[in-house]
């Protein structure tokens, strides 16, 4: 029996869940506890972010010496609770459930949108009827347009009310509710306006667990049992939200949010989660590119930074500028920073859009950040500085006149001035897209974006989170901290960079910031840099 | 204007001034011995008064009949919390309607006892929840709690005692869920009309997240003649564990019916052929519901029990409310219990998955069987649906559904079994309507 030697800790309780005996914290759920135990109770209406009503009735289980069957989100574990999740009477009792959702749930897998990543289908083929007995037509709902992406089947609703508690409790711009009674109830909004405006809402359709609030965005996209999925981090403002690229076909198809309790829960705004084409974008530099003239010619990765090694050599002026996009990873602006002191030193500047900051209120430590860019601050540690305006325009005055070594990372200087880098005496532009100021570049080395490479950002709480590779990069593209590491080598005595664990590594010898914070313990949920972690920032 | 009958088994207490139209009015409560029992209860402590309670054996009469100075002594004895007594007069239970009676004939009784179970419970503030189709009682009760308040039982330095006490009344928007405690509290504080899970409990956070008591409006006044008259004298009637008088609210197919006020444990045959004259045409009963809809059925034959908790439930079913429903036997049981059905699944909440779908889907089985379309395995399920609505619900409104449903398959089967064969010709267009 669990309660059968003496406790160690007073602020524990010990139970036996499914014949394993475990010790948790007091008032822990039994939901939770089971969990720990690596045991998945059903459930609906539970989420760990939202209040848990215990009306789902799915995730009843037994606890010996209770007289009914126990809500195990509610429920918390009592000292020596002997708790069954698979008894014959739980087991009966989910039966039930899934019985009388699928009274009035269409079973329209094979179109519905979720296709795969729904929880009824699951349990039920887990552990529902074989054979429903249901002879009665089931009632009809139709779908609701709910305003911004979502949209609503209210027949495959399973009333779970998540997306009514998230509304209420952590957007607190209560716009959903539960209209009608019994069978009839259905969730609606409000007015007409509905949930447009609300950058929070797209968050109810991660929170649905069935295929009622679908995205608009996604709908016949793709099937969600088709996509591939890697763990990243937003990259659209400074939060740094731990998310998922979702891909098909080598395209990021959407971003779903990845719980990470320190910073964004388990939630991201519609800004982030929509503004994911762009990582899509054909047209992008494929081969590293040489001036031969007035020609670029194409060569082999070998070939160019040999001879940019060469050149930045015999270049007269030792004098650098640079203009550094703040979507690159702190291991490419390490890697540059450390590229322009061998060269002789220098300034460079970045360039961020930049808008109204939109804090979730439920959980006022996300927010959209007014700068739309995931590495402003990893970009700034390295010393560049902000230029420009809030369209991420402008500001390319300075290194447009330069007359030393020009570089370029990341920023596609769709704005530049006529002639930009023409005063360079060595222009090198490592990027994405072959705008006509790349053109004028005399060696233009195709990087890859964030989603083809792995690395870091550092978010605003200076919180370095690790990204991986979701999609291939396309043609000879690499990560800008391997080409540039490369190139370090060969113009200076720098131990070779062969992967991002050395690129990570390299930064603290340009920043002591970085320093005492290893690569692989970043793990998935990032870590402070020390010295602002110290100072409480 | 007399009460339409009284018979001389009745045992008056709580009835007695029903029919006495000058019992409404505060000077005609007064001379009636009105607000003495207030008057006594500010000389006791609030502890003597639950004790008084207590001993009383006074359980609620609002039909879970949990005794009700036990509930009262749950109130947290340091609080720093204000706290609030509950007076459930959202009676909706169908065949329900005794605590209409009791608020339009003595409302001032109704005031007092909120009061005095407001000063017990050491809370400032009274709250009546009363369902808005009760437009004539709530009237009457409005005009109670204006004259306590202007004759000093109500509000500050109630009678010079010191205290304050306050009553709001309000009127729900007519769901039968908001009769049930927590559901109650969710209407009274603004919300949808939903039961909350328990724990916590009402004594903990009840209304407004304060510690709460709620009581039914029979049970707060005979609170009221117990501090009166002390917990000896309303012993006198009922049996050991269910004690004093109750209320019972007849109708159907009856001779005489309305409410009748008899000692608990008073024999339900007796009640229903002497009392209340049998059935209204003569012919035989076939089966009578004891304690309103949600309670399972008895038969003809099952009738020679007490009117208390112990022997109802000994009987298999429930004292509940005392909602007695009589039914001859011409009465077509399918469609009966279809029509209960009909009602749970319209009032239930919604929130909980058993009962939002369960009720409405057995009530869809009912009117299929009630339009002959029905088979031998739709019982089978009906069982399984009620067996599967039972027990696992935030409140109890699926068992409620469930208990005629199982209660008559198991008893009447015979007309189930009938309406089965007798299904032709109907049309199709009407047997799927709902």
């Amino acid at each position: 029996m669990a309660d059968a030697t003496p406790k160690a800790n007073p602020e524990t309780v010990r139970c036996t869940i499914d014949g394993m005996e475990l010790e948790v914290p007091k008032g822990t759920r039994i939901i939770d506890a089971a969990a720990r135990a690596g045991i998945d109770v059903p459930h609906y209406c539970y989420h760990p972010g939202l209040s848990a009503p215990a009306q789902c009735r799915m995730c009843l289980v037994e606890v010996e010496k209770a007289p009914k069957l126990q809500p195990s989100c509610t429920a918390t574990v009592a000292d020596g609770n002997v708790i069954h999740t698979q008894s014959e009477k739980a087991l009966e009792a989910r039966k039930g459930v899934l019985e009388f959702y699928l009274v009035n749930h269409p079973l329209d897998c094979p179109v519905c949108d979720q296709s795969g990543e729904c929880k009824l289908q699951d349990y039920t083929a887990a552990e529902g009827r074989a054979m429903g007995r249901l002879k009665e037509p089931k009632r009809v709902q139709g779908r609701d347009d709910f305003g911004g992406d979502v949209l609503f089947n209210a027949d495959r609703c399973v009333m779970c009310t998540r997306c009514v508690r998230f509304m209420r409790e952590v957007a607190q711009d209560e716009r959903l509710a539960v209209v009608q009674r019994g069978h009839k109830n259905v969730i609606d909004t409000f007015f007409d306006e509905g949930l447009e405006g609300n950058i929070w809402a797209d968050n109810i359709v991660d929170l649905c667990p069935v295929g009622a609030l679908v995205s608009k965005d996604f709908l016949h996209k793709a099937r969600a049992w088709d996509l591939d999925r890697a763990p990243s981090i937003c990259p659209n403002c400074t939060q740094g939200c731990n998310v998922r690229l979702e891909t098909r076909d080598n395209a990021v198809m959407r971003i779903k949010p990845r719980p990470n309790p320190e910073v964004n829960a388990h939630w991201m705004c519609d800004y982030g989660r929509l503004n994911y084409e762009w990582i899509n974008r054909e047209g992008r530099i494929e081969a590293p590119l040489v001036r031969d003239g007035d020609r670029l010619v194409g060569v082999s990765w070998a070939d160019a930074l040999t001879r940019l090694a060469g050149a930045l050599r015999d270049v007269p002026v030792r004098d650098a500028r640079a203009v550094v996009s703040p979507f690159m990873a702190n291991e490419d602006a390490g890697a540059l920073r450390r590229v322009m002191d061998v060269v002789g030193g220098g300034a460079g500047v970045y360039r961020c859009e930049a808008g109204e900051e939109v804090v979730l209120p439920g959980f006022p430590t996300l927010a959209l950040r007014p700068d739309r860019a995931a590495n402003v601050h990893g970009v700034e540690l390295f010393g560049f500085k902000r230029a420009g305006g809030t369209s991420a325009t402008g500001g390319l005055d300075e290194a447009a006149a330069h007359r030393g070594v020009l570089f370029v990372l990341g920023d596609e200087l769709a704005d530049a001035p006529e002639g930009f880098g023409a005063n360079a005496s060595l222009y090198v532009y490592v990027g994405h897209f072959a705008s006509p100021a790349a053109r004028n570049a005399d060696f233009i080395l195709p990087a890859t974006t964030f989603a083809e490479m792995e690395g870091t950002f550092t978010n605003i709480q200076r919180r370095v989170q690790r990204f991986w590779p979701a999609i291939q990069a396309p043609g000879m593209a690499r990560p800008a901290w391997q080409i540039l590491g490369v190139l370090l080598a060969g113009i200076s005595d720098a131990a070779p960079v062969g992967t991002a664990a050395d690129a990570f590594e390299a930064l603290a010898s340009v920043r002591p910031e970085f320093g005492g914070l290893s690569y692989t313990d970043l793990a998935q949920g990032g870590a402070v840099l020390p010295s602002f972690a110290e100072a409480g920032d | 204007m007399a009460y339409p009958y009284r018979h001389p088994s009745e045992v008056l207490v709580l009835s007695k001034y029903f029919g006495d139209p000058e019992a409404r009015t505060l000077k005609g409560w007064e001379a009636r011995g009105g607000y003495a029992p207030l008057r006594k209860a500010l000389g006791m402590t609030p502890a003597e008064i639950v004790n008084e309670v207590k001993a009383s054996g006074l359980r609620g009469r609002g039909g879970a009949g949990f005794p009700t100075g036990v509930k009262w002594s749950f109130m947290p004895q340091k609080s720093d919390k204000p706290h609030y007594l509950l007076c459930n007069a959202d009676e909706s239970e169908p065949g329900t309607f005794k605590d209409r009676e009791l608020i339009r004939w003595t409302p001032h009784a109704l005031v007092e006892g909120c009061l005095i179970g407001a000063y017990a419970i050491r809370a400032e503030h009274a709250y009546i929840y009363i369902r808005g189709e009760f437009f004539e009682p709530a009237q009457i009760l409005a005009r109670a709690i204006e004259e306590a308040y202007a004759a000093g039982y109500a509000g500050k330095n109630v009678m010079g005692s010191g205290i304050d006490l306050d009553i709001t009344l309000h009127i729900g928007a007519g769901a039968y869920i908001c009769g049930e405690e927590t559901g109650l509290m969710n209407s009274l504080e603004g919300r949808r009309g939903e039961p909350r899970i328990k724990p916590p409990f009402p004594a903990i956070s009840g209304a407004f997240g304060k510690p709460s008591a709620i009581n039914n409006v029979e049970t707060l006044i005979a609170a009221a003649h117990i501090v009166q008259n002390g917990a000896e004298w309303y012993k006198q009637w009922g049996t050991e564990k269910s004690t004093g008088t109750k209320l019972f609210c007849v109708s159907g197919h009856v001779k005489r019916p309305g409410n009748y006020e008899v000692p608990m444990g008073f024999n339900f045959r007796e009640f229903i052929y002497d009392v209340c004259g049998g059935t209204a045409s003569g012919r035989p009963i076939k089966s009578v519901i004891p304690g309103g809809s949600s309670v399972p059925m008895l038969t003809a034959d099952e009738l020679d029990i007490g009117m208390d908790y112990e022997a109802m439930a000994a009987a298999g079913t429930m004292l509940g409310c005392g909602s007695v429903i009589i039914m001859d036997d011409t009465t077509n049981i399918v469609k009966q219990v279809r029509r209960m059905v009909d009602f749970y699944a319209h009032e239930s909440c919604g929130q909980c998955t058993p009962c939002r779908e369960g009720t409405a889907w057995a009530a869809k089985i009912l009117r299929r069987i009630e339009n002959g379309r029905g088979t031998q395995e739709d019982l089978d399920t009906l069982i399984s649906i009620s067996d599967n609505m039972s027990g696992k619900t935030i409140c109890v409104l699926s068992d409620a559904a469930a208990a005629p449903i199982v209660s008559s398959i198991e008893k009447f089967r015979g007309d189930y079994l009938e309406m089965m064969h007798a299904g032709a010709g109907v049309p199709v267009a009407s047997a799927i309507a709902l």
